[in-house]
């Protein structure tokens, strides 16, 4: 057990809280950059999956974990950034300034659309959201000439300083811009937590009418929070689309989103090693699922199996371990530093009774 | 002749929605969690009918199933509260609708697994045989569903307003210490109030099966009936009828006389609308607090 004497407010808010965690987590970045030569070009492909996975997660865990509001609708920002982003390569516009401006657009597109979200709370929240990601499944047909509707598109190579980087070709060096964009955006998070802005993202979650009583703008604050998430979101979906090689309208259904959310619920809500958490669930369960249909004989795939497991592994998750993956982690990490005084209910939930949102 | 004909074929489908709404109202007003798989608890209260009556399965006789499928979904949705949404008594209404979205992948699996994936047809009574009023041209089950609809929301609503249990689940849902304080026992209620939902959702179930054929996909038409318990307000069964007509008789009309691609859109458009203009639905039940 680390004690940690806090003197300033500065010690309070140190990217790393030790000389420890900066030597684990440098560890952790030698071992992704050295990923390449230790894993064949199959599961480089998976670990660069996991990573697009989580650049999309982190952006919903901005919204859900830090704010407070769940989205349904994440999926019509995914396709949205996508979109964006590879019109903009098709117009000639360098892939590196085309990321970045399609991450911009769907942040600006988010906070526009949340402004008349923010009178939504709760429940209304997550069925508008919902309507949207099925809007825009319907809209991307309708705009054809644009997005080539139901026949999608095939991106056009990226193009990096001259240098041409293909997943098949060559897969080292599209992991290795996974990997900046998700180190970029992990940054980015994780400072963005430590400004007066994450720390009011985290008031309006915790209790709206506290955070207005201490002064923060609670829609302003709300509607920061939704256009970056809906950035980063953009970012990952724009990831996720060229990586995918095609994509059309039925490649960013509302299921993704649902998908999305359930993703960070089992990695641990409001934490950022959640996402990455989640995102290794969600990309290793269909090779997991076919591992174990493979030894149990049965060569046919049964439909709906994925998303079925999926779904037990949350209700187990919500029933039993509500803070998910990480949580279990940390629980796991205060029994080790406390041997043999860690109690059981040391992290048991307050009792909490509900009210009715009709009367305020 | 052609718009009468429209407006019916809507009205009936806007029932069917309407009941599936009137599932998520009657758990969202005693419970405060709305329910996102009352779709699927709709297409499950279909193929359990489906297994009791269908001469390929246990071909019971229709009138006789029934009690027993009202009994199943009635015990279905009451041990699914007891065992798993217990569990997160309490908790933020965020919690409960992911749980019940993977409560309705688990359902949608567990279905296709029992039954198979290929579209079945119910055999039931109100399938066969037509309505004629002068040159019109009813189908049995368009009648049905609109006669029971009526039936059951003016049913649900006056238990909801007068008897003792209804007025506890209200009571339960608005301040659940209060209403523990005043001797409401809150989980029992809710218990009760998921068993009714499941009792709910197997009549519409019954009803869309006798209108056409079901799959474990059917269950998606929730998102439709979502967006009719928004549109009426949700906490207000009348109102869930209400919007459950209008997104039915939209359908029709926009299919008609809108372009292709722009119909499917009609009802999330006219959702989002409302949203917009009025936050909290057509029959709001949203006062703010008076100190």
């Amino acid at each position: 057990m680390r004690f940690h004497f806090k003197t300033t407010y500065d010690d309070d808010i140190r990217l790393f809280i030790d000389g420890w965690k900066l030597f684990l987590y440098g560890a952790l970045l030698v071992l992704m950059l050295a990923l390449p030569w230790m894993i064949d070009s199959f599961y480089l492909g998976e670990a660069n999956n996991v990573l697009i996975w989580a650049v999309c997660g982190l952006g919903l865990m901005l919204l859900t974990g830090q704010t407070g509001q769940a989205s349904l609708g994440h999926s019509a920002f995914m396709a949205l950034g996508c979109y964006s982003c590879v019109l903009m390569m098709q117009a000639g516009v360098p892939f590196i300034i085309a990321l970045p401006v399609a991450g911009v657009i769907t942040g600006c597109i988010g906070a526009l659309i949340a402004i008349p979200a923010l009178k939504l709370h709760g429940v209304y929240l997550a069925i508008a959201t919902l309507a949207l990601a099925i809007l825009a499944d319907d809209i991307i047909v309708l705009l054809e000439p644009w997005t080539g509707g139901v026949s999608g598109i095939v991106p056009p190579d990226i193009v990096i300083f001259g240098y041409v980087v293909n997943r098949w070709g060559n897969p080292t060096e599209w992991y290795y811009m996974t990997l900046v964009v998700t180190l970029v955006v992990t940054l980015l998070y994780r400072n963005l937590l430590r400004a007066p802005l994450g720390r009011s993202f985290a008031a309006v979650r915790d209790s709206e009418i506290s955070a207005q009583a201490m002064g923060v703008d609670v829609a302003r604050t709300k509607t920061i929070a939704f256009g970056l998430s809906c950035a980063i979101t953009g970012l990952g979906g724009a990831l996720m689309g060229l990586f995918a090689g095609a994509f059309n309208n039925e490649t960013f259904n509302f299921l993704l989103s649902i998908q999305l959310l359930m993703m960070i619920v089992v990695g641990g809500l409001g934490f950022i090693h959640g996402a990455f958490l989640g995102a290794i669930v969600i990309a290793f369960l269909p090779q997991l699922l076919s591992i174990v249909s493979d030894m149990m004989g049965s060569g046919v795939a049964i439909p709906g199996l994925e998303s079925a497991v999926f779904g037990v592994i949350l209700i187990v998750f919500i029933l039993f371990e509500p803070m998910g993956l990480y949580g279990r982690w940390l629980k796991f990490r205060v029994f080790l530093e406390l041997f043999p005084f860690a109690r059981k209910d040391m992290f048991k939930r307050q009792k909490s009774y509900l009210k009715t949102e009709r009367l305020r | 002749m052609e718009v009468l004909q429209l407006l019916i074929s809507g009205l009936a489908n806007g029932c069917v929605y309407g009941l599936v709404a009137l599932g998520f109202v009657l758990i969202y007003k005693a419970t405060e969690a709305v329910n996102f798989s009352q779709g699927d608890f709709m297409m499950l209260g279909a193929f359990v009918t489906l297994g009791f009556v269908n001469p390929e399965y246990m071909g019971l006789p229709f009138w006789v199933a029934l009690p027993l499928v009202f009994l199943v979904m009635g015990l279905f949705g009451y041990l699914l509260d007891l065992i798993v949404l217990r569990a997160v008594f309490g908790q933020s209404q965020v919690a409960v609708i992911i749980l019940t979205i993977a409560i309705g992948f688990v359902i949608r699996f567990s279905v296709g697994l029992i039954w198979g994936h290929e579209p079945q047809s119910l055999h039931s009574p109100l399938a066969l045989g037509d309505v004629r009023l002068g040159s019109l041209v009813l189908g049995l089950a368009d009648v049905a569903v609109i006669i029971t609809t009526f039936v059951m929301t003016v049913l649900l609503w006056q238990f909801f307003q007068r008897t003792k249990i209804g007025l506890a689940m209200q009571a339960a849902s608005q301040n659940q210490m209060a209403a523990y304080y005043m001797g409401i026992p809150v989980k029992r209620v809710q218990g009760m109030v998921w068993a009714l939902g499941g009792i709910v959702a197997a009549v519409a179930g019954i009803l869309y099966a006798s209108k056409g054929s079901m799959d474990p996909t059917a269950g998606f038409i929730g998102i439709k009936a979502f967006a009719a318990a928004v549109i009426g307000g949700f906490g207000s069964l009348p109102g869930a009828l209400a919007g459950g007509l209008i997104v039915g008789i939209i359908e029709p009309f926009a299919a008609r006389y809108l372009p292709p691609g722009y119909s499917q859109i009609a009802p999330y458009a006219l959702l989002i609308a409302v949203l917009l203009f009025r936050p909290h639905g057509l029959f709001a039940q949203v006062r703010t607090k008076k100190v």
